[in-house]
């Protein structure tokens, strides 16, 4: 079937390699006789955002991020709406960040964001750099381990009780105290990792997909089936393998 | 010399012997690590005693090709200090002025994060701005960022000296912006533009205003001849720029270098837009030392490639071309020479991921590998993260079958030359820590010279 993607601000949040996961969700949809049809949300687009299955929004330089930061808060009521109706959604990094409550600068400054996902990030001293492995909190996928790497100086604060996307195994995760990384909130995902994040966590492609699907058929999700992966396996264990030997250190 | 500076400089030459003879590699940082960590200050009076002084060369993609260009323009009049093995740290800049004792004129590469220090301690009379491309950003942070810190060391340059920069570069050339000494160079040319911007372009966002660029030509990946259709920001005039290019394949290229009132035709050994630019560079710096227009078309004619970069040797009835990638924007012409001179059937593909080729691999998700792929019979991807290039090929739509993945760099390159006819080239694409590994293989096996002796 046609599974419509909203890719937002593609001009402007593209830093970690963002058209991967893109590329990733494209293909493993098609193995699985499913059609992606991906459409740019830019500045000046239209605000309707309902007929999205699945929308991706990756990370940015600064200056770009705060370029499309106002426009982006001005759409949270829609991205909300969506993911309350069931859409799914993944955040990266800048992504990740812009679509909580908002952004504390180091000068006080308040960046206001599209209060999807139940936290706060402030500006931090140190940045956090490195590999990253953690095991899952979410429950579809209990335990199953995510490799990434993560670059922010961002600390990003989960409000009390919010799910994460996981627990940090190796690296710095949300703020580098918590032991946790990432958020969930419905069908939506937020997290620092990229690496890209879905070619070397295949599971996690297929899960966002199977929530776009059942987003588009009105079904409660259904797990797709399984690809050979072979390649993934592999880059997963050598980029596990890194977290585990030099994750959350300083170069 | 003062008495410490005479001492310093010759233990560290000693250790310098040591480690050669240990075997340890070319030494080529040692000496000035041991400077640089006795007494900073050692590199102010080591540049200081230079009688032409010292000109710099930055960037992020050909800082190398660019200083080895100027090299062989400048060199048959100038006894030079020129750190060719690409230590570009201060510590290498400190080994390098440690080791040419009679030199006049220091010619040096310098790391686009040590330039600000580099600059203060050595005070050049001529600095060479060449690119700033998205980079290692786990390592330099992101763009803006350095072209902060270049902007604050710019401004501590005295106003005698001369500052070149590219002008197709709207990040760089605004550090040229309001100085009196400046030579801008860029090309011109839109015959050879491409046409449209890649998908890594950087700088696509008028410096002043923050409008997108328009591109009357983009030349490699955002450089080129930008304006601004909000508040009317363009290229600035160029003082010295390539014209009528000509690429001759993997040969070569060739082009007239054009000033304000004269003109000669350059050919290079090495092919590609980012080498005119490269040629650009090294020519604007040499032309800020008086060299004249003959003297820069005669070296640059003698001008072989540098270390790793475009190499070319023979393995027995076969041979190897060797390409440094390092981030999206030189990989990407790394590709494009390929592309427009014949991708040969067989490529070998590096990606490691120590400190100096990045840890961060998703650079490799922003190189467009698409025409490599496209034209490519098999793909043999080695290095530390081989497999994470194997999935960036075949999420692409390579073939499985026709890739094959060997970590170890020796085995891949093996085996890309068997996969390889009988007088045919083997291209092999390398990171920097797989290319120095490749590299020492090559040397092993008497095919290339040790880079401290190239």
């Amino acid at each position: 079937m046609e599974l419509r993607v909203a890719h937002l601000y593609p001009a402007y949040l593209n830093i970690y390699a963002d058209r991967g996961n893109i590329a990733v969700l494209e293909r493993r949809a098609g193995a699985r006789g499913h059609e992606l049809v991906v459409e740019p949300i830019t500045l000046g687009s239209g605000s309707e955002l309902g007929a999205y299955n699945l929308f991706y929004v990756g990370g940015g330089q600064d200056r770009e991020q705060a370029m499309i930061a106002p426009d982006l808060a001005k759409r949270g009521g829609a991205i909300r709406s969506a993911v309350d109706d069931g859409a799914a959604l993944l955040a990266v990094c800048g992504g990740y960040q812009l679509l909580g409550r908002g952004y504390r600068g180091r000068d006080g400054s308040w960046m206001p964001g599209a209060a999807l996902f139940p936290h706060e990030t402030v500006a931090g001293d140190v940045r956090m750099i490195g590999d990253v492995l953690l095991e899952s909190a979410l429950p579809e996928a209990s335990r199953a381990t995510i490799a990434g790497f993560e670059n922010h100086a961002g600390r990003t604060l989960l409000d009390e009780g919010a799910a994460p996307l996981g627990r940090v195994v190796a690296g710095y995760g949300n703020d580098g105290e918590s032991g946790y990384e990432g958020a969930r909130i419905g069908r939506a995902i937020g997290t620092y990792l990229h690496g890209p994040l879905l070619p070397r966590n295949p599971w996690l492609a297929d899960l966002l997909l199977s929530w776009a699907v059942a987003h588009a058929t009105g079904d409660e999700p259904v797990a797709l089936r399984p690809l050979e992966d072979e390649l993934e396996r592999e880059a997963h264990a050598v980029a596990a393998a890194r977290a585990r030997s030099r994750g959350g250190r300083p170069a | 010399m003062s008495a410490r500076l005479s001492l310093e400089t010759s233990a560290a030459r000693l250790v310098g012997r040591l480690s050669r003879a240990a075997g340890r590699g070319g030494g080529t940082t040692l000496p000035g690590k041991l400077v640089w960590k006795l007494d900073p200050g050692a590199l102010d009076a080591l540049a200081g005693r230079l009688p032409l002084g010292v000109a710099l060369v930055s960037a992020t993609n050909g800082k190398t090709t660019t200083t080895a260009m100027a090299a062989s323009i400048l060199a048959p009049r100038r006894r030079l200090a020129w750190n060719h093995s690409g230590a570009n740290l201060a510590s290498g800049v400190a080994s390098t002025l440690l080791a040419a004792r009679d030199a006049e004129l220091g010619l040096l590469e310098v790391d686009e994060f040590a330039l600000p220090e580099i600059l203060r301690r050595t005070r050049p009379r001529v600095v060479e701005l060449g690119n700033l491309f998205r980079d290692q950003l786990d390592r330099y942070g992101e763009l803006e960022h350095i072209a902060e810190r270049w902007r604050a060391a710019v401004e501590e340059l005295s106003t005698d000296a001369v500052l070149v920069a590219n002008a197709d570069d709207p990040l760089v050339a605004a550090l040229a912006e309001g100085r009196e000494r400046a030579v801008l160079f860029g090309i011109d040319d839109p015959r050879r533009a491409r046409p449209a911007l890649q998908h890594a372009s950087d700088s696509k966002y008028c410096v002043r205003c923050g409008a997108p660029y328009h591109y009357d030509a983009a030349y490699v990946g955002h450089l080129g001849a930008y304006r601004c259709e909000s508040c009317g920001h363009v290229r600035p005039p160029l003082d010295l720029a390539a014209r009528d290019i000509e690429p001759e394949g993997l040969e070569g290229v060739s082009f007239s270098l054009v000033t304000t009132d004269a003109s000669v035709r350059v050919r290079l050994a090495v092919p590609g837009l980012y080498n005119v630019y490269n040629a650009l560079g090294a020519s604007a710096l040499a032309v800020a030392l008086g060299a004249g227009l003959d003297e820069i078309a005669a070296g640059l004619a003698r001008f072989r490639a540098a270390f790793g970069r475009f190499e070319r040797f023979a393995a027995g009835d076969r041979r190897v071309l060797l390409l440094l990638i390092k981030n999206p924007a030189g990989a990407n012409e790394a590709i494009r020479t390929l592309e427009d001179g014949g991708v040969p059937p067989t490529l070998v593909i590096a990606l490691n991921d120590e400190i100096a080729d990045g840890r961060d691999v998703s650079w490799i998700w922003d190189v467009d590998f698409e025409p490599l792929l496209e034209r490519a019979g098999r793909i043999v991807a080695s290095g530390e993260r081989a497999a994470e290039l194997g999935l960036r090929f075949t999420y692409a739509g390579f073939p499985r079958e026709r890739l094959e993945l060997e970590p170890d760099l020796e085995r891949a390159l093996e085996r890309g030359l068997e996969l390889t006819e009988t007088g045919g080239e083997l291209a092999v694409l390398p990171t920097y820590t797989a290319m120095l590994r490749l590299r020492a293989i090559a040397t092993q096996r008497g095919l290339t010279r040790p880079y401290w002796e190239a």
